[in-house]
């Protein structure tokens, strides 16, 4: 057995690694938004060859165009970012760029959102996640029957989601990487994940616990937190392989959603024993000293 | 007699050939070299064609990708409701859509997805149009409100040859009276002989100019046009004062609906603009979505291979049911049919991870035991017994959250878009599968094929 229960300080200090340069991100930059939430133009292009960074600027002066930013990548790739703009003038855009680079040019991508989309569905979003909170609330505490699981394993889920929040808004502000609508997703992914984790390790608690009344819950969660850490490795471990490959090898638009998606794991299958066990183990020593 | 697990077993096989059939490759061509020759030949899923009786089952299983995977137009329209009641909103929403819907499958797009939606005070349609990467060509195709309009002939036809003369913009000429004097048009049935018919009413405007047009009319046809194709041209027998009429003649109930759905679209001056609309290149997304395919493969292999590592016998047939799990699903996805999106996939990843835990779950258990002392069959048996609890809750909040994200009773504070909800969708039958197969495949599998652990050690 290892004393778990131990290292409670440990645990701390590791989730504060993460958690205070990312909270302190998160309100001091907040995230980095995508066109699915502010709304606005996207134009991707593909040119026959490169034209330099001033005859872009040009181009667009000339058009007029609203830009927001513009990046280029390989193959001759071209992105503009704008704001909201009518189609004759994109399309004059476009026919400027296609006489300074040659013949050829491809669209790759032409989007017009309006930004209302996106705050519609991120409030539902969120409103959906509280009602998911509230029901996992009530399943833990009733299948437990003690709302200290219930209450350490939401914790650990609001842990978890605050993880994939902040290393985003760091990633959005030292690497530029944007949220989308995709990011709700694994937002969505990370909060079931969490809670299946940390099921797992309640159950053992429980078990030990009907059958052994007299042993302290610190001793019985030690011994459940070591049993279980050879399955919540392997079981991550399979996860993690599966989202690395995505990661290293899959298309760009997949990329960063499976990045967050792994990000989502490793922290759902930390919380599990050194977040939601520690917060159970902490309410039961305040319960006890209260009576 | 036979043994349960080893029915079981063979029921089980028999499903999972069942559902590779349903999973063949669409359009893959292999070639069998045969006697020096090689024999070609195209495979395709299974199209079942069964009638017996009148009973007629038509199914073609085929994969619905979506917008994001297989590259389109994504239109979102919001229709102007200013003018019109609170009450008949949603019906004048719903007429829009299937007008928009009509012109669609007229031009011939696969798959399109045209649903409406309410949310808040919008009012809106969405038009998802795989494989058109034109907007300009997408918004002309849907861009306009059904036009109705009554036409008369230029040339008056010999009485007897009028029933078989073919109206043509060419040879009408327009009466001055339009889908705008309509008030309404329903379905209903004949008093005399119960046919259905449509029972259309002008507004008072329009009531004395068709009272006008049908006594100058009389003996001759009066043609009824939408979208400039000719619907109908009965030939008036009567002056129509009450500004009311019925258009009749051998529909049945579900043409006669369609009817005046399409009379109301053609009334209802639902004047409609784009609030969103994004080209997803279909190049890009092939590229994304073969990497993206590759990649998860490859995953896919190193879980299993690491199951094997770590498991030995066990992890392979832990991995037999991954297979299971994997036909099943693709062909549930098939038949129900699921349009497979990005988060739609991202839910699958995480139930193959749900699906892998239960099978770690049981075996670390059953290693609990054997490591007790308890002979390995016994050990096998509780293992599964005592991993189902952690199993059942886990799965069980999952569960919960799907429904939540899907959002079965459509209601407005929830996600109704189809990212959160083909997630959810995803997710959803992933567990529940995974729960089938995690648990009675596998066990099956080792109660018939496992011969218990090398040298009684595991």
């Amino acid at each position: 057995m290892i004393r778990f229960s131990k290292y409670i300080w440990l645990y701390i200090v590791l989730s504060s690694v993460i958690l205070v340069p990312g909270v302190y991100s998160l309100v001091r930059w907040g995230l980095k938004p995508s066109i699915d939430f502010t709304g606005g133009t996207v134009l991707e292009v593909q040119l026959e060859k490169t034209i330099s960074k001033d005859m872009v600027n040009s181009i667009v002066k000339k058009n007029s165009i609203d830009l927001i930013e513009v990046s280029s990548g390989e193959k001759n790739i071209y992105i503009f970012r704008m704001k909201a703009t009518s189609d004759t003038k994109l399309d004059a855009f476009q026919k400027d760029l296609q006489k300074e680079s040659g013949d050829k040019l491809i669209i790759l991508k032409k989007d017009t959102v309006g930004p209302l989309i996106g705050k519609e569905l991120l409030a539902k979003a969120v409103v959906a996640s509280l009602l998911v909170l509230i029901a996992i609330l009530s399943y833990v505490a009733y299948a437990f029957k003690s709302v200290k699981f219930g209450i350490a394993a939401i914790i650990a889920l609001i842990h978890d989601v605050l993880v994939v929040f902040s290393s985003f808004s760091l990633l959005g502000h030292f690497m530029g990487i944007e949220v989308d609508t995709l990011f709700v997703t694994a937002f969505l992914t990370t909060m079931s994940f969490s809670v299946h984790d940390t099921i797992v390790i309640f159950d053992r608690i429980r078990e030990y616990r009907k059958k052994d009344t007299r042993t302290s819950l610190t001793t019985i969660s030690d011994v459940a937190l070591t049993e279980t850490m050879g399955r919540s490795l392997v079981n991550s471990f399979t996860i993690i392989f599966m989202l690395l490959s995505l990661v290293l090898m899959g298309g760009e638009s997949v990329r960063w959603f499976a990045a967050a998606l792994l990000i989502g794991t490793i922290t759902g299958t930390y919380s599990s024993p050194f977040v939601a066990t520690p917060i159970v183990l902490l309410l039961d020593m305040w319960e006890r000293r209260k009576k | 007699m036979m043994k349960r697990p080893l029915k079981i077993f063979i029921l089980l096989t028999i499903l999972t050939i069942c559902a590779g059939f349903i999973d063949l490759p669409e359009k893959f061509m292999i070639s069998i070299p045969f006697n020096g020759n090689v024999i070609k030949k195209e495979i395709n899923p299974p199209i079942i064609n069964i009638s017996i009786g009148s009973l007629k089952i038509q199914k073609t299983f085929t994969t619905h990708l979506g917008l994001d995977l297989a590259g389109g137009t994504h239109v979102v329209l919001e229709a102007d409701m200013k003018g019109i009641p609170e009450a008949s909103r949603m019906g004048a929403l719903e007429s829009a859509r299937q007008v928009i819907e009509r012109r669609v499958n007229f031009f011939g797009v696969s798959e399109p997805l045209v649903q409406h939606m309410k949310s808040g005070d919008a009012y809106r349609i969405i038009v998802e149009l795989p494989g058109v990467t034109d907007v300009d060509e997408a918004l002309s195709l849907i861009g306009q409100t059904a036009k109705l309009e009554f036409r008369e002939f230029t040339t008056t036809p010999e009485s007897t040859q009028a029933a078989f003369l073919l109206p043509t913009l060419e040879t009408t000429k327009p009466v001055d009276l339009t889908g705008s004097d309509l008030k309404k048009a329903v379905l209903s049935f004949n008093s005399n002989n119960g046919e259905p018919e449509v029972a259309i009413e002008f507004t008072a405007d329009g009531g004395k100019k068709f009272a006008e047009i049908t006594k100058r009319l009389i003996g001759k046809p009066l043609a009824i046009f939408l979208d400039g194709m000719p619907l109908m041209w009965p030939r008036v027998s009567t002056e129509i004062t009450d500004g009311s009429g019925v258009i009749s003649g051998g529909f049945t109930s579900d043409q006669a609906k369609r009817l005046a759905l399409q009379l109301n679209a053609g009334a209802l001056p639902v004047s409609i603009a784009v609030v969103e609309k994004r080209i997803v290149g279909a190049s890009l997304g092939a590229e994304s979505v073969s990497k993206s395919v590759q990649a998860g493969l490859i995953g896919l292999g190193i879980v299993a291979i690491f199951m094997i590592l770590k498991y030995g016998w066990l992890g392979f047939y832990a991995d037999l049911a991954l297979f299971v799990y994997g036909l099943l699903t693709l062909a549930l996805y098939r038949i129900i049919p699921i349009t497979l999106t990005l988060p739609g996939i991202a839910g699958f990843i995480l139930s193959i991870g749900m699906a892998v835990d239960s099978n770690i779950l049981i075996f670390e258990r059953f290693k609990e035991e054997v490591r007790k002392g308890k002979p390995w069959q016994i050990a096998m048996e509780l293992g599964f017994g005592k991993a189902w609890d952690s199993i059942r809750d886990a799965n069980f909040t999952t569960i919960i959250t799907s429904i939540i994200l899907f959002n079965p009773g459509n209601w407005d504070f929830l996600p109704n878009s189809g990212l959160v909800r083909g997630f959810a969708a995803t997710l959803f039958l992933g567990v529940i599968i995974s729960l089938f197969t995690g648990i009675i495949v596998t066990r099956t599998f080792i109660r018939v094929l496992y011969k218990g652990p090398k040298g009684g050690r595991v």
